[in-house]
């Protein structure tokens, strides 16, 4: 039978980026380097290795302004056969359960047999997005995926617990699943992927097409902020060398480690 | 149950999970900003075992929200017998911890009954009759204020180490509890758990670690362990890492700090290019000393440090590993 897979993802500013907020207060400014959100990269990359070993289709989708679409375009040129973006600046401000709204509209006319996102983003770190979109769409789900197996009738998940703790749990298909960073090793995308991605297909979903299916945010930022330090940080500064030694003197002297 | 906040306490393998007092905690904390009050409700196959344990607490009433069908856990059975439970008491907001169990359902739940759950906060205001949640953004760079724009009931989960579980007070006298036997249909759950169990031993217990030195991103290569090994060994210490190194298999999986790690409190902490994303803070915020060394000098890592040097790492340990043996040579 040949697996046909939805992978959800998310374009977030870059771990790094100095982030500056906007006039409202109440996001940021958006001139700022982006990169794909990094567990949705596994989420990628296990519907890809799947796909490898069972055949069949792997389908990506993300909404946002039009430099999301980098997001898409590189998971084209690691191998997705093809793509569907909900293109408007909008969708950025959307809660969980209307961006799952907008997302279940997109792809009613198809039926996958798996729907990965990442685990939670990297901007918002809602971690519900998946959970949702699940029982938007009446599927059964599972959270935090170390592995997946295909069975009869089914998959075999592994779930991660906290603390160290596992659970393996059997499903039924369709089904959506959160995945868990480092559930793989990700791949480059080669020259000869990158060539063929522009002429894969990109499926181009207006705000108006999903409109009628997404309501009223349930849920408000009401100010976004830098956060107040409850802790005194003692700035230790010098060339290295010297940065050294006043460190080393505290380690000894006040916190009685050395 | 107007004006009602109901605190949801997790229970897993037969033992309250420890972190659901700091959930009651913020909840009474609520409950003495806006004078609506507080009730609490376990969930299981036999969780009127647990409710006399959350009933010694400052609560008014202990619910045992119970159904066979909830053991063992499942996101469907949960979903289900809450929503039951929930559609009936009509609580005005319900609070969880943000467990890996409740991130599992609560989002289902909240979606079944067209609400929305604002998730792993990590506190709440209460300001002119306004009920607003902080919480982190962007890996913890950022925090917002949150509000509800729909009807209640609310829901919204608390990060782990929000709230202090000792705080939790006790009230006068038990609380009554009440059983509550849920429906849940045949047919309603579709996943069939396993058993849980533990990965082959961890061969590393940084739990009783005194020092520990931690790498993350910004150590950039795998060769480049080698010198926050050799700072590790200089101080006496043990070497663990952010989630990151351990998924790209630089260090193995037993070394990681964190959520989904180890949970530490070394004396001291000593961060290498770790930018602190709220997954990592929560495994190692109880150290005594934290130490941060990172070029960035708006890493969130610096919010909860010491002691905080903005710089390469490349070029403050190496003379840091000298001057520790010099230390360690002359005492």
């Amino acid at each position: 039978m040949l697996l046909k897979i939805l992978v959800c993802m998310k374009q977030v500013p870059q771990k790094d980026a100095p982030l500056k907020l906007n006039e409202s207060g109440a996001w940021i400014r958006e001139d700022v380097s982006y990169e794909v959100n990094e567990p949705d990269a596994y989420a990628l990359e296990e519907a890809l290795r799947q796909r490898e070993k069972h055949k069949g289709e792997v389908v990506v989708i993300t909404s946002g302004p039009a430099r999301s679409q980098q997001v898409l375009r590189e998971a084209l040129a690691k191998g997705a056969d093809r793509a569907i973006h909900l293109e408007d600046d909008k969708f950025v401000g959307l809660d969980a359960f209307n961006t799952a709204k907008a997302f279940a509209a997109a792809i009613k006319d198809e039926s996958f047999d798996l729907i990965f996102t990442g685990l939670q983003s990297d901007d918002y770190g809602y971690a519900q997005t998946g959970v949702i979109l699940a029982e938007l769409l009446g599927l059964p789900h599972a959270t935090i995926i170390m592995q997946i197996e295909k069975t009869d009738g089914g998959i075999r998940v592994k779930r991660e617990l906290e603390a160290g703790f596992f659970q393996f749990v059997d499903m039924p298909t369709p089904a959506v699943l959160t995945i868990q960073s480092g559930i793989n090793k990700l791949r480059y995308a080669t020259l000869i992927g990158i060539k063929q991605a522009k002429n894969k297909p990109m499926r181009k979903v207006a705000l108006a097409e999903v409109q009628s299916a997404i309501g009223e945010n349930l849920q408000k930022i009401e100010r976004l902020y830098v956060p107040q330090k409850t802790k005194k940080t003692e700035h230790i500064e010098g060339s290295p060398g010297e940065i050294a030694k006043k460190l080393v003197d505290k380690l000894r002297n006040e916190l009685r480690v050395l | 149950m107007a004006n009602t906040i109901l605190v949801v306490v997790e229970q897993r393998e037969g033992k309250l999970n420890r972190v659901s007092w700091e959930t009651i905690t913020a909840g009474q904390a609520i409950a003495a900003g806006t004078g609506w009050s507080l009730e609490a409700a376990v969930v299981g196959g036999n969780a009127a075992a647990f409710a006399a344990e959350v009933a010694a607490k400052r609560v008014a009433k202990v619910y045992a929200v119970e159904s066979p069908k909830l053991e063992p856990y499942t996101p469907d059975a949960f979903a289900a017998g809450l929503k039951q439970f929930i559609a009936a008491k009509q609580p005005k907001l319900v609070l969880m911890p943000h467990t890996y169990q409740v991130r599992d359902f609560v989002p289902k739940l909240a979606t079944a009954m067209g609400r929305t759950v604002i998730s792993d906060c990590i506190g709440f205001k209460y300001d002119g009759g306004r009920l607003v949640f902080t919480r982190q953004m962007f890996q913890g760079k950022l925090a917002a204020d949150v509000s509800f724009t729909s009807d209640a009931p609310w829901f919204a989960t608390f990060q782990n180490g929000a709230f202090r579980g000792d705080k939790a007070e006790v009230g006068a006298s038990a609380a009554p509890v009440e059983t509550v036997n849920v429906e849940i249909s045949d047919g309603v759950i579709r996943n069939k758990p396993q058993e849980v169990f533990k990965e082959a031993k961890q061969a590393v217990d940084l739990t009783q670690a005194e020092i520990i030195v931690a790498v993350g991103r910004g150590i950039k290569e795998q060769k480049n362990i080698e010198i926050a090994k050799r700072l590790a060994d200089a101080l006496g210490g043990d070497l663990a890492a952010s989630r990151p190194i351990c998924d790209s298999g630089w260090l193995p999986m037993d070394r990681q700090v964190g959520s989904s790690g180890q949970t530490v409190a070394p004396k001291l902490y000593l961060a290498l290019g770790i930018s602190g994303a709220i997954q990592h803070i929560v495994g190692m915020k109880g150290s005594r000393t934290i130490i941060a060394v990172n070029k960035d000098a708006e890493a969130p890592i610096f919010e909860i440090a010491d002691y905080a040097i903005v710089g390469n790492l490349f070029d403050i340990v190496p003379p840091l590993i000298e001057e520790v043996k010099k230390a360690k040579a002359g005492a």
